[in-house]
């Protein structure tokens, strides 16, 4: 089952290789990751996407919280919440094919971002569905890279997250 | 600085070698002497586990100091079997300059990303001031909650720079909290499961001891009358003379032991984790009638391998001292038939052995240890046949005094271990139990204790072979005895010899006990050597992957298609 699970670390390096380190430990991937300083500059908040057997992630979020460098983690799978990701995206802009780039960027409420002689480049944020189904519309246009940020997740109403409350 | 922080820890050993870059701290050494004993081992990997063996007969943290690179990559089988067992041993590298981390420099190693697995925490210091709080974090993490290694890495500009010394008066980590009490209304529902179970049982582990919740727990046994097996990091917990212990369950344990936990209704688990060695590694047949408490002081320890129905997290001795002040007053505690049927396990197979005129059988010269020292002496074993054997015969009476290498399984651990226990317990008498192949694993040691003028015994069970490895060979590789012989050994009473220590030898059972009371009597580093039978295998035993009632009882067993879950070893 896929999980969200957020968390906040203190601000300092190893911390997100002891992070990763219990899922490469158990042969778990990570799908998505993402860290950015919270309000305070000491703290961080990990936002991470991963799938697996929930007995074991489980036991993954019991060993994020014996870590010394973890503040709190919640696993906000089975929580209301809103999750964002943000992708830029370089299409191919050929004459024939511009117009139909913007109407699309139009429509999902993209940005251009850079215009090139031979691409444009697009800015769009939403939840993961939408930025794939972006994705996929701009595919026979000519996608030549891509960059998406992962996942960010928080609580409706945003409760602050609670530490063990998975117990 | 280092050592002023140390000596404010209360730390007054330290195991350690020097070299490169820790070399400005043995230079200020000498100022300290008198207050705080180096131990200059032969290789890392002896100095940690001399380190873990102080820790284990202490309670106390136990102390390395070695310089970086290899000395550090030395110590990392020593801190891997710290952890495994819980031991608390902080671990004091050196470390290239900041500006050269990284770089390939001479003697690097990332000791931090090395050890992360296997530590609890660990600390870069990157600045002078910092190395005195990083220092009391390190001592304070390793000794509370579960007890664990911690290293800290010391690049060599850091202890080069001056600073201003200021040792923080207390641990402020917003991230760890470890646990103490038990949680109020769990543990009213433990008492409620232990006064309606008919056929209860206690499954206690290595947490007990660290605890110190011996006592309390005599109290819950004697008051509702429940028998006591522990584990194998247990043993010592409870008194083997009282009249509910019921000896080791496990792989090796008694029949009457996991017979009982097959049987039982209700398993109360205190500071044990299920493994596999301990439950046949058969999760899904482990006590099938019973209902389960555990309490462990580490919640990523609960429904890891065994889903459990009440778990408490908590410190073993205050959760037992909350269930206590639950208890009613008078409790029913008539247990007539539990206890016979129990009673029936035990008179129907206990340990045995039949000791010839010939071969002297390990499990006899652990026997006689045994009752020549009244289960009074610190054993500590190393790894294999004879370590379950001292598990087996050897009655402890106190906790801290059986020590050995658990979890990891760490062969060239017990001599060592035993070195830092008698340094820890400098007035008990400390027996290193070894086989001829672990021993070998760390044998430059005796030097060590040697210079260190040492009063240590270690006996030395030499049957030829890798014993373990021979018995599983024969069990389940049908008798392909592949590299499990030594085609040399030494002369070990020579090689005692060689070190100054003194060596003797007995090959007869009527030699053992001779020989064993004259070593045991003489002063300084004894090494008796035993040469023993390789033929003799350790019964009972549950194969792995098998439930806790389906145990071979003797060579005459029915070994059946064992050798389809020798694969699940």
């Amino acid at each position: 089952m896929r999980h969200t699970i957020t968390l906040l670390v203190d601000n300092e390096s190893g911390v997100l290789s002891r992070i990763a380190g219990l899922f490469s430990a158990r042969g778990f991937n990570i799908e998505s990751l993402n860290v950015a300083e919270t309000l305070e500059p000491d703290t961080s908040r990990i936002t991470l996407v991963t799938s697996g057997d929930d007995f074991i992630i489980q036991q993954i979020i019991k060993r994020f919280n014996n870590m010394v460098n973890v503040i709190k983690v919640s696993d906000l799978t089975d929580e209301v919440r809103v999750e964002r990701e943000m992708v830029l995206v370089r299409v191919d802009a050929r004459p024939d094919t511009r117009a139909d780039i913007l109407r699309t960027a139009d429509i999902f409420r993209a940005k251009v971002i850079d215009v090139g002689a031979r691409s444009y480049t697009l800015e769009l944020t939403g939840d993961k569905d939408k930025v794939n189904a972006f994705i996929e519309l701009l595919q026979p246009l000519g996608v030549k890279e891509i960059a998406r940020t992962g996942t960010v997740a928080m609580k409706r109403e945003s409760k602050a997250v609670r530490k063990g409350e998975e117990r | 600085m280092f050592f002023e922080t140390l000596l404010h820890e209360g730390i007054d050993v330290v195991f350690g070698i020097p070299g490169g870059y820790v070399l400005k701290v043995y230079d200020v050494m000498s100022k300290y002497e008198d207050r705080l004993r180096h131990v200059l081992a032969r290789h890392e990997q002896g100095a940690t586990h001399m380190a873990d063996g102080y820790a284990r007969a202490s309670g106390k943290p136990g102390v390395v100091l070695c310089t970086s690179g290899p000395a550090a990559t030395n110590t990392v089988t020593g801190i891997a079997t710290a952890q495994m067992d819980s031991s608390p041993i902080v671990v004091f590298t050196g470390q290239v300059p900041l500006p050269y981390l990284g770089s390939d420099a001479f003697q690097e190693a990332d000791h931090i990303g090395i050890t992360r697995p296997c530590t609890k925490h660990n600390y870069l210091v990157r600045k002078t001031a910092d190395l005195p709080r990083a220092m009391k974090e390190a001592f304070y993490i390793a000794g509370t909650g579960r007890p664990s290694p911690v290293l800290v890495d010391m690049p060599k500009d850091v202890l080069l720079g001056e600073d201003e010394l200021v040792i923080p008066d207390s641990v402020g980590l917003r991230g760890y909290k470890p646990p103490t009490k038990g949680h109020h209304g769990q543990i009213k529902r433990a008492v409620e499961m232990l006064l309606a179970a008919k056929k209860p049982l206690v499954f206690g582990g290595g947490g007990l001891i660290w605890s110190g919740a011996t006592e309390e727990l005599k109290e819950l046994a004697h008051r509702l009358q429940i028998p006591v097996t522990l584990t194998l990091m247990g043993l010592g917990a409870y008194p083997s003379d009282d009249p509910l212990y019921i000896s080791m369950l496990g792989m090796h344990g008694s029949y009457a032991a996991n017979m009982a936990v097959h049987e039982c209704d209700l398993v109360v688990s205190i500071g044990a984790r299920f493994d596999d060695r301990a439950t046949g590694g058969n999760f899904a047949k482990f006590a099938p009638n019973a209902k389960i408490i555990h309490i462990d002081i580490d919640p990523s320890t609960i429904d890891k391998n065994i889903v459990v129905h009440c778990p408490i997290v908590g410190d073993a001795k205050l959760v037992l001292r909350q269930m206590l002040d639950l208890l009613p007053a008078k409790v029913k505690n008539d247990r007539k038939e539990w206890s016979s049927q129990i009673k029936g396990w035990q008179k129907k197979h206990p340990y045995s052995y039949k000791q010839g005129d010939e071969k002297i059988l390990t499990s006899y010269t652990i026997d006689t240890l045994s009752k020549i020292t009244d289960g009074e002496a610190i054993i500590v074993s190393d790894v294999g046949q004879h370590q379950m054997w001292v598990a087996q015969w050897y009655k402890f009476k106190r906790p801290r005094t059986h020590i050995t290498s658990g979890g990891l399984g760490t062969m060239g651990f017990g001599f060592p271990a035993a070195m830092g226990a008698k340094f820890a317990q400098p007035d008990k008498l400390v027996v290193g139990v070894c086989g001829d192949g672990s021993f070998q694993m760390n044998l430059q040691e005796l030097a060590t204790a040697v210079e260190n003028r040492m009063d240590l015994k270690i006996l030395l069970l030499n049957n030829g072979p890798h014993g373990m490895v021979r018995q599983w060979q024969t069990m389940f590789f049908d008798g392909n005895y592949s590299a499990s012989k030594f085609g040399v050994l030494p002369d070990f009473v020579k090689l005692a010899e060689s070190f100054g220590a003194v060596g003797l030898r007995a090959s007869r059972p009527d030699d053992l006990e001779p020989t064993l009371r004259e070593g045991l009597s003489t002063p300084g580093v004894v090494l008796m050597e035993i040469v023993v039978d390789y033929e003799e295998l350790v019964y009972p035993m549950i194969a792995p992957g098998g439930a806790m009632n389906e145990m071979l009882l003797g060579p005459g067993a029915q070994l059946g298609n064992l050798a389809d879950v020798a694969d699940m070893a």
